[in-house]
């Protein structure tokens, strides 16, 4: 999907967990999330704090759309 | 001993009946050798002959599957035969399609022996690589020669009930059959070898080979993001609740495209995933955490980004197909280049 939406010419961010697949399948831009069942929370944090995670993980996201990449990157 | 008798399928191009203006033409049998069942049975050599050919146009056997593949299963029941063979269709889909499809009912209904021959990229490949032997070919007609000579020893091989070797060796394609064996040298020695050999830059065989998937280049990046319109893709199975089109939980055939104008933020009560591939329990409480709508959506009031857009788009990624996913993300890019989306931020689970 990542690929299949990319090849129109925009840029597309990959959230996901299991990065090897990701590289695997060919995503150029990665960001790594926390885990398969919640990527982009923590239910064992408290409400404030995991929307300041999601913040966190967002940010790293639109940081991966503004950078040239050449190759798959990973976002850390 | 009696020679083998075989019954070979064409369509009406092999048969010199005509193009597509003739791919309408119905089932047809004709006693002995037509086309390319020259090259065939001058290849069986003394052990086979072909008795006789049946011949069906392309669009009259995929437009009519289940009637046109009875006529010509009993056209090749009729004439007693010991094996079949079908083509070989090199990558003309229809031909291919029917040839996969005769040859399957063949061994399958009429208990007969039977292959086919076909390039790895015509449908009928996918379609019946797993039922059936399917010999890969080149993609025209050009390889007939190369067709034949892999196809008749695996076809003598079938009808005499010999073992079949493996897919590499008797140029089939892959049936997704494991064969358990014996080997001197155990798993773990094996690694090591093939992983030096990789090392060395050497050749090597793997022992299970991974799905191919191709790639595309870096699409440029967002000059700025503030000014962006940015849309949210995910293979989480984020739906509206209830799962309004009734996305399936494992190798979807759909995606959803879902308004969140106005939408600030996922609910208990809104959304829940239709994903049977994670325990959905977190998601179900809180669809931002699969898809980050409430952060977007605060990030777009504050000017960080231009706009969040205003459709979501979703599917299960869960045992779904390549082709299925590649069919989905055509569609989706299609309608976000339309609307002047400049980003995509594609979640999975």
């Amino acid at each position: 999907m990542v690929k299949g939406i990319e090849k129109f010419g925009i840029p597309v961010v990959h959230m996901c967990t299991v990065v090897p697949i990701s590289l695997t399948v060919g995503a150029n831009r990665i960001v790594p999330t926390v885990a398969i069942p919640h990527p982009l929370g923590n239910p064992n944090l408290d409400a404030q704090e995991e929307l300041a995670l999601r913040k966190r993980l967002v940010d790293k996201a639109l940081h991966a759309l503004e950078t040239e990449v050449e190759e798959q990157t990973v976002f850390e | 001993m009696s020679k083998i008798k075989v019954v070979h399928y064409i369509n009406q191009f092999f048969a010199g009946i005509g193009g597509e203006e003739k791919a309408h033409i119905q089932p047809e049998l004709r006693e002995g050798i037509v086309g390319p069942g020259m090259a065939i049975n001058a290849a069986l050599g003394d052990e086979a002959e072909i008795v006789a050919t049946v011949i069906c146009g392309d669009s009259y056997f995929n437009e009519n599957l289940e009637s046109a593949k009875k006529t010509v299963l009993e056209m090749i029941k009729s004439q007693g035969a010991d094996l079949f063979i079908a083509g070989p269709a090199f990558n003309a889909g229809r031909y291919g399609v029917a040839c996969g499809a005769i040859t399957a009912a063949v061994q399958e209904e009429l208990g007969i022996p039977a292959l086919t021959g076909m390039y790895v990229e015509n449908p009928g490949v996918d379609m019946y690589s797993k039922e059936v032997y399917i010999v890969a070919t080149k993609n025209s007609a050009a390889g007939m020669r190369d067709a034949v000579k892999k196809m008749v020893p695996l076809a003598l091989k079938l009808a005499k009930k010999e073992e079949i070797g493996e897919p590499a060796v008797e140029h089939y394609f892959p049936r997704g059959i494991r064969k358990n064996f014996f080997t001197d040298k155990r798993g773990s020695e094996r690694a090591v070898d093939m992983l030096l050999q990789k090392l060395g830059g050497e050749e090597y065989v793997t022992e299970y080979p991974m799905p191919s998937f191709d790639r595309v280049a870096p699409a440029k990046a967002l000059a700025d993001v503030r000014k962006a319109t940015i849309a949210i893709v995910t293979s989480g199975g984020i739906v509206p609740k209830g799962n309004p089109d009734h996305i399936e939980s494992s190798s979807a055939s759909k995606y959803g495209e879902y308004d969140i104008e106005g939408v600030m933020d996922l609910t208990e009560a809104t959304y829940e995933t239709a994903h049977g591939g994670f325990d959905p329990v977190y998601a179900n409480l809180d669809a931002d955490r699969v898809i980050p709508v409430d952060v977007l959506r605060q990030y777009e009031k504050e000017g960080k980004i231009g706009k969040l857009h205003r459709y979501f788009y979703s599917t299960v990624g869960n045992g779904t197909a390549v082709a299925s996913a590649n069919a989905f993300s055509d569609e989706i890019g299609k309608k976000l280049i339309a609307d002047g989306v400049d980003a995509v931020i594609l979640t999975s689970t």
